[in-house]
């Protein structure tokens, strides 16, 4: 057994090179990979403006594996890129756990093509996505004048998200009208890096993505103007339009939920009050659409208020606005 | 037999009579199958190291920019151009440290029990062809099995004595493999020459078989930790962090006793999960820091297989048989 000696020193070595830190309290975020940028922001600054006395970690366990950690109570906040399910409630009411749900920025879903398409310039309408999306539309709607007859005679080539996210189950819920349900011969990729490439490679392609995805990439892509009803003009994705509501249906809120225990503690409730006070700036800086000021108020109001539980009622929504759903009454 | 020989080789080469010319032609057609074959064996290495060092030399270029010291000693940030490895680099550091203390105790004395003290019978064989099976077993299978059994039923948490003890039950088999491989390569004079003197089992185990099969335990320790250093799936299973801008506690306190284990409890990142995060952001600077992080971590398992060919290069140099 020579070698141990010797391997066990560099190994050491390596480890006892690192420099020390103070121990500090923690704070625990996880959940949707589409709050993660924004949350990562304010956690970032955070620790900056503490000296690093408190320590904030952030993982990336998707809407449904955030809420699963936790209603076992794992973690202090969970972010979600949808309001909490009829089931995820019961979980956290069997164990006990209470819970503030926090707006924290929209995210705005992106229908995009690539640049040299110049038909869908004045927009698409609801009613056409959802015969091009819906599970009927599989292996039979495959060309773009299926769709209408002044589009070319072209195949189209569909890029969307995989079906483990939770972009993929408000697009279809909000497009298709049931969450979930779409046609599957489409490239499907929880990597949007892969639908912006895919895209842009192809002149008769079409996907979807979060509004981050898109603006990072302006230069490649052309964002589709989304027409709710016909004879509605297009809207195309913004932050103005998100704002003003105009967007629809593809804008959504995205939240945090903040254990009410955890808020009990300095550090979280630090971290908190530091997200509802700094997230606006921070969620802009990440390419994602900031609620208007007051929500971030209100938000503020609600916790010292103790207004527990969420608005939504374990029910899926499409085209809530901002002012509607603080408004509500929240219930566990 | 020998007055033979002459007969046969006439009566079943007819062919070859003739001039040395036609025997010449003979051989020169024998020996082309030598320069096909080098040429094909060279073309089988080409694929191999050239996909390498494209892959390596890729990203090294592309994450050149940013392979600067700062890299090293920052934590991620939502920048991409203040986003380091600090918190990653340390994690796979200590991850690997466990796994190793771990894996290569456990495995070698299993290997070395299978192969000098197991009795020969059915049991001894159920439980190699499942060590065996283990090896091909999925990562991410190995991850459901911790999360179950560290993180809830033990209660060690999501920190990194879990992920550690989880890439050490990964490469067990690789390790146990490897070190019987290693045991078997050892001639059985060596072993009959130490029982004919008078030692016993131990005695030979410690004296003679451990030190001749080091170095064959050592490459198999290294191909497993080379695996285990890549792996991802299980970890993320186990729930390592992707934003994490702070390091374990150190080792080495200023107070008695001075050694601190409280880093194994820690919650950690490791560098393929950092890496993969990057890959994924929207932000394109983002994607310089994955090919960069890439390029440190292809730099990590080079190290630590050149750290085994060195040592052993210098146990072989003891071993005289």
């Amino acid at each position: 057994m020579r070698f141990k000696p010797q391997f066990l020193a560099v190994a050491l070595a390596a480890a006892f090179s690192a420099p020390a830190f103070g121990q500090g309290t923690l704070v625990k975020i996880d959940g949707s990979s589409t709050v993660y940028p924004v949350t990562e922001a304010v956690a970032e600054e955070f620790q900056k403006a503490e000296k690093n006395a408190i320590k904030v970690t952030v993982g990336i366990s998707g809407t449904g594996g955030g809420f699963k950690k936790f209603c076992r109570g794992e973690t202090d906040i969970s972010g979600a890129s949808r309001p909490i399910l009829k089931s995820e409630m019961e979980q956290c009411a069997k164990e006990g756990i209470t819970y503030y749900e926090l707006p924290v920025a929209f995210d705005a879903l992106t229908v995009v093509v690539n640049p040299k398409n110049t038909f869908l310039d004045k927009g698409i309408t609801v009613e056409q996505l959802k015969r091009m999306w819906e599970p009927s539309a599989q292996g039979k709607i495959t060309k773009w004048n299926q769709i209408d007859p002044s589009w070319p005679d072209a195949p189209i080539k569909l890029f969307g998200a995989g079906a483990d996210s939770g972009t993929f189950d408000y697009f279809t819920e909000a497009i298709v009208g049931k969450s979930k349900s779409s046609r599957g011969d489409f490239t499907a990729s929880e990597d949007d890096n892969v639908l912006v490439q895919g895209v842009q490679r192809d002149a008769n392609a079409i996907g979807y993505f979060g509004y981050a995805y898109y603006a990072e990439n302006q230069g490649k892509l052309k964002a589709v103007p989304i027409i709710e009803k016909a004879g509605k003009p297009g809207v195309s994705p913004s932050m103005n339009t998100v704002l003003d509501g105009s967007y629809q249906p593809l804008a959504r809120p995205i939240f945090i939920y903040v254990n009410a225990k955890s808020l009990d503690r300095p550090e979280v409730k630090k971290f908190v009050e530091y997200y509802m006070t700094h997230g606006s700036k921070l969620a802009r800086e990440v390419k994602y659409v900031p609620l208007p000021d007051k929500a971030y108020v209100m938000n503020k109001e609600h916790l010292a208020k103790g207004k527990k539980g969420t608005v939504f009622g374990g029910v899926a929504e499409v085209g809530v606005k901002i002012d509607d759903l603080l408004a509500r009454e929240a219930k566990l | 037999m020998a007055a033979n020989a002459p007969e046969s080789t006439s009566a079943t080469a007819p062919a070859v009579r003739g001039t040395t010319g036609d025997i010449r032609r003979l051989i020169a057609r024998a020996k082309r199958w030598d320069v096909i074959f080098i040429v094909l064996g060279i073309l089988a290495l080409g694929v191999g190291f050239l996909t390498f060092l494209a892959l390596f030399l890729d990203m090294l270029i592309d994450g050149w920019e940013r392979l600067r010291p700062e890299f090293f000693t920052q934590f991620p940030s939502r920048r991409a151009s203040q986003a380091g490895i600090l918190s990653a680099w340390v994690g796979t550091t200590l991850v690997m440290i466990v796994t190793a203390v771990v894996a290569v105790p456990l495995g070698v004395a299993a290997g070395i029990y299978l192969e000098e003290y197991a009795p020969k019978n059915w049991v001894t064989d159920v439980i190699e062809i499942n060590i065996t099976n283990l090896a091909g077993v999925p990562s991410i299978v190995y991850g459901l099995l911790a999360l179950g059994l560290f993180v809830y039923a033990f209660g060690l948490g999501q920190s990194v004595q879990t992920a550690g003890l989880t890439l050490a039950l990964l490469i067990l088999p690789i390790v146990i493999v490897s070190t019987r491989e290693a045991i078997r390569a050892i001639p059985a004079m060596i072993r009959e020459g130490a029982y004919a003197v008078g030692a016993t089992r131990w005695q030979t185990v410690k004296d003679h078989i451990l030190p001749y099969s080091m170095p064959g335990i050592l490459t198999g320790v290294i191909i497993g930790l080379s695996r285990a250093i890549g792996e991802t799936a299980p970890i993320i299973t186990i729930g390592a962090l992707t934003f994490i801008a702070f390091l374990p506690p150190s080792p080495v306190t200023a107070d008695f006793p001075f050694l601190s284990f409280e880093w194994l409890r820690a919650p950690f990142t490791v560098m393929p999960i950092q890496m993969f995060n990057w890959t994924s952001r929207p932000d394109e600077a983002f994607h310089a820091n994955a090919a960069a992080a890439g390029a440190i971590l292809v730099f990590m398992t080079l190290t630590m297989n050149g750290l085994a060919i060195w040592l052993r290069y210098r146990l072989r140099k003891n071993i005289k048989w």
